[in-house]
């Protein structure tokens, strides 16, 4: 493995990877932070005020 | 690369924020508890007779903080996965990322998922007055969006302009101000909003800096853990 060949994965077939990874992450913290629905509403009450999000 | 971020995100994520987690649970969770006797009215301030800033609160609630501590570990997993990508873009137009510069990492985005939108959306203590639910996480998204892009033109953009477009993006979302209430109906007294606001401010920068420090050691080693198996 030479430093040519890894900068190529980071640079090339590494962008796939990142956005896949964004999209999860972010979807992660809507699903915990921002959903209303009641249950998860409920469960997640105080680590939405604790950690800064828009809650009620 | 995909087993090197989801890795790398994973174990930092649950560290970090199974940290964050006890950390609440000391400093914020009491303070919290002690607003909701205001706003199920168990208790009153501003009546006739002074009440007592030292109540008995409720100690640890199995059920309750179980789940905080589930959901803070998730969220803080959520961001790292973001954190982890953007390192890894970073590191392919030549960033060095390690836990060190990970430190930095961490404190943009307490800057971008805390401060920013905290700075005129304060975090809320049970009971405050907000507007609207919906039309706040709207402001709270594109603060955040605005945040993170302007401090991703600070440390990649590289001229002049780019950091006057950053600043721009930082100003604007308060200049042109969140969803407020309509009137002020908080039951809670001033002096537990402030520290609630403190306390979550606090939590979520130590947090954040361990999100950084966590996410840029594990890419690392990730890294050359893969590089000594290839």
């Amino acid at each position: 493995m030479t430093t040519k060949t890894l900068n190529a994965s980071a640079a090339g077939l590494g962008f796939l990877p990142a956005v896949f990874a964004i999209v999860l992450g972010l979807g992660v913290v809507t699903l915990t932070g921002h959903v209303q629905a009641a249950a998860l509403h409920d469960a997640a009450h105080d680590v939405r005020h604790a950690t800064g999000f828009p809650c009620h | 690369m995909y087993t090197r971020i989801l890795t790398s995100a994973l174990f930092a994520g649950a560290a970090a924020g199974l940290i964050a987690a006890l950390l609440q649970l000391v400093f914020v969770q009491p303070v919290l508890l002690h607003a909701e006797l205001y706003e199920s009215g168990e208790l009153v301030h501003f009546g006739g007779t002074p009440v007592s800033a030292h109540p008995e609160l409720p100690g640890f609630d199995l059920m309750r903080d179980s789940l905080s501590i589930v959901f803070t570990m998730l969220t803080y997993t959520g961001y790292t996965l973001v954190m982890v990508a953007l390192m890894s873009m970073a590191e392919g137009r030549g960033a060095a990322i390690n836990a060190r510069t990970g430190l930095i990492w961490g404190i943009a985005g307490f800057i971008a998922f805390h401060l920013a939108p905290g700075f005129t959306l304060a975090p809320e203590v049970p009971g405050v007055a907000a507007a609207d639910v919906g039309d706040r996480q709207v402001w709270w998204t594109a603060t955040v969006a605005t945040a993170g892009a302007a401090m991703w033109l600070i440390a990649y953009g590289g001229n002049k302009i780019s950091y006057l477009i950053a600043v721009a993006l930082l100003m604007a979302p308060h200049l042109i101000g969140a969803p407020e209430p309509d009137s002020f109906s908080g039951p809670v007294p001033t002096e537990i909003g402030a520290l609630f606001a403190a306390r979550a401010f606090g939590v979520g920068l130590a947090a954040w800096a361990l999100v950084g420090t966590f996410a840029g050691y594990f890419w690392q080693t990730e890294g050359e853990r893969a590089e000594a198996s290839a």
